[in-house]
């Protein structure tokens, strides 16, 4: 930021127009590349000990599983943010993950605890996967046409979120109490109980996702400036824009499928991402999001298993933090 | 040549468009004035595709803005919507900048560069280029954003309110642009004013709107007659003669 306050000046008239844009990679990207690397190889060797090569590989799936859920929550918020223009919104705060496990007491519910265990695991993701981006899509497509209101955004988020939350715990109450276990470990993002066989499938999805926003780069920050002036830059609006909340809602399911619900982990991770490299750009956003998520998720990883001895899970260290930053930016107004 | 013929447009059961045609020649600066609420800026969405068309149809050169791909359309005719709100942290120039879009595919290539650096210049933003727009004052943002229409090199230009915040001075530089980008550059131009005399003075027809129907439409001088404007606006007002241009004595 710091550069570009500087071209205020009387002389910026020629100097700032011609001025190449900023670059991509730039030496506070190069920062958040060396911790996020330096985090995970941390991760890696910390306190290795006993059978080395199985505890590396141990650990490796998990690292690509943080990554993983890193890159799909920061991409997805990133989107979303864009999509329905604010900064304090996430999917997940918009009932997004609940509706997720709603889904899934639906599930355990329909076919009982031991059917469920019993569903081809990569099957079963892609019907979740499925089902709630069709479900997202309806309920969520409403709110791009015209302007959005952010209190009417809000008050919608909140409401769909107890709805569904609601809606799953008397599902919940409905089924016999060795199913609910099962509700139970899907509910709550925990990376030490991650689901191992999903992995592989869900980091091809995020893959893909992440390419398909990185593509859209330039179209995302045409469509930051609103619909109205997107259009008028020729953006195809109405086919563009649902699409990518399709995109939105396939990597919230494949980060929430294999961790469970990060509620405020997107907010924490692009608000962050946006503060520290100045820009709103997306080719720029969207690798800083990434990497602050790595550097989150990996970093508070290692510090809760040798530092805190696995006391306590992941996600919930992150929604308390998520917690208080959201309550700063309400605080502090819209941005 | 942009083409409007038998719009109407509804919103719930409220008629705000009746029966609308008008064909706008190209090269020239058209003014469309008319009340709060007769219909000025849903006439201009509609043209510029903003709002999705109900009944009629409209083309820009012989595209239907119905069904033309977005891009192709965008390389022919930029608008300048009444609302400016804009939520984005961007500095003046990577604003501008964004008008180069439909023309790449969001790199700025060199020439792009001397284009927005050019818009910047023909609307005073020289000193504001690095200024980041959340920090501007209204009337430096609206010419911001009349520079990123501008940028986007169209041959259509469709601005709603452009002198919206302006100072006299940048009214008048504003206007006396559009003259010249119609004159030298046969451009189209199509602007709503609220200041009659700007219309008066700077555009070669002026079409009136009122409650959704064309009201009256010609050169200024057949504009500029008490009984027409009354008509129009629902009050008296002299018309006087100033070394044989018409100007309108509204405010008294
Ligand atoms: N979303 C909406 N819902 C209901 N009515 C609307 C809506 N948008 C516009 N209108 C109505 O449509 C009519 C035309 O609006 P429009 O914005 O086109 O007027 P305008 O001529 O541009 O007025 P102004 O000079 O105030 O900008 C108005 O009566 C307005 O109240
Ligand atoms: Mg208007």
């Amino acid at each position: 930021m710091a550069d570009r306050t500087t071209v205020s000046g009387s002389d910026a008239a020629g100097t700032s127009a011609t001025r190449p844009v900023e670059a991509v990679f730039d030496r506070r990207m190069a920062l958040l590349l060396l911790v996020a690397l330096a985090l995970s190889a941390a991760y890696m060797t910390v306190s290795l000990r006993g059978n080395i090569a199985f505890a590396l590989e141990l650990r490796a799936i998990r690292l690509v599983a943080l990554w993983q859920v890193a890159v799909a929550v920061a991409v997805s918020t990133v989107l979303f943010q864009t999509l329905t223009q604010n900064r304090i919104l996430t999917p997940a705060i918009m009932g997004m993950d609940a509706l997720y496990l709603l889904g899934q007491t639906a599930l355990v519910f329909l076919l009982g605890g031991l059917g469920y265990a019993g569903l081809d695991p990569a099957l079963k993701f892609a019907a979740e996967s499925l089902i709630m981006t069709t479900m997202a899509a309806t309920l969520f497509a409403p709110m791009l046409k015209g302007r959005t209101d952010m209190t009417l955004m809000l008050l919608t988020g909140v409401v769909l979120g107890i709805l569904f939350r609601s809606l799953a715990a008397l599902l919940a109450r409905l089924i016999d109490p060795n199913a609910f276990a099962v509700v139970q470990s899907v509910s709550f993002a925990d990376f030490n109980t991650l689901r191992r066989d999903l992995v592989w499938p869900a980091l091809a999805v995020t893959a893909l996702g992440t390419a398909v926003a990185w593509r859209a780069r330039h179209l995302l920050d045409v469509a930051a400036l609103g619909r109205a002036r997107a259009v008028g830059l020729g953006l195809d609006w109405t086919r563009t824009v649902p699409a990518l909340l399709v995109l939105v809602a396939l990597l919230v399911a494949v980060s929430t499928a294999l961790v469970g619900p990060v509620a405020l982990l997107g907010l924490i991770v692009v608000a962050g991402a946006e503060r520290l490299i100045g820009s709103r750009r997306h080719a720029r956003l969207l690798p800083a999001a990434c990497l602050v998520g790595i550097s989150i998720l990996v970093g508070g990883q290692l510090v809760l298993q040798h530092g805190l001895g696995g006391a306590s899970a992941l996600g919930i260290v992150v929604d308390f933090a998520g917690g208080l930053l959201f309550l700063a930016l309400l605080a502090g107004g819209r941005r | 040549m942009i083409v409007v013929s038998n719009v109407s447009h509804r919103i719930g059961r409220a008629p705000i468009l009746t029966d609308i045609s008008l064909t706008l020649e190209k090269g020239g600066v058209t003014a469309l004035i008319g009340p709060n609420g007769a219909g000025k800026s849903t006439l201009l969405s509609l043209i510029a595709r903003l709002t999705p068309l109900q009944a009629g149809t409209i083309t820009v050169d012989g595209l239907a803005v119905a069904t033309t791909p977005g891009r192709t359309l965008a390389r022919r005719l930029a608008v300048l919507p009444q609302d400016s709100a804009i939520d984005a942290r961007l500095t003046v120039t990577e604003l501008v900048g964004f008008g180069r879009f439909p023309h790449g595919a969001g790199r700025l290539t060199d020439a792009d560069r001397a284009i927005v650096a050019a818009s910047l210049q023909r609307f005073d933003l020289g000193d504001l280029a690095g200024r980041f727009i959340d920090t501007l004052s209204g009337g430096q943002r609206q010419r911001a954003l009349v520079a990123m229409a501008h940028a986007q090199a169209t041959d259509y230009l469709l601005l709603d309110e452009p002198l919206n915040n302006l100072d006299m001075q940048h009214a008048r530089a504003l206007m006396r642009t559009l003259r010249e980008l119609a004159d030298t550059e046969r451009r189209t131009v199509l602007v709503v004013l609220h200041d009659i005399n700007h219309a008066m003075a700077h555009a070669d027809r002026v079409v009136a709107l009122k409650d959704g129907r064309i009201a009256a439409d010609g050169p200024p001088a057949a504009v500029a007659v008490p009984d027409v404007l009354e008509r129009i606006f629902g009050y008296a007002m002299r018309v006087v003669d100033v070394d044989g241009d018409p100007v309108v004595l509204h405010h008294r």
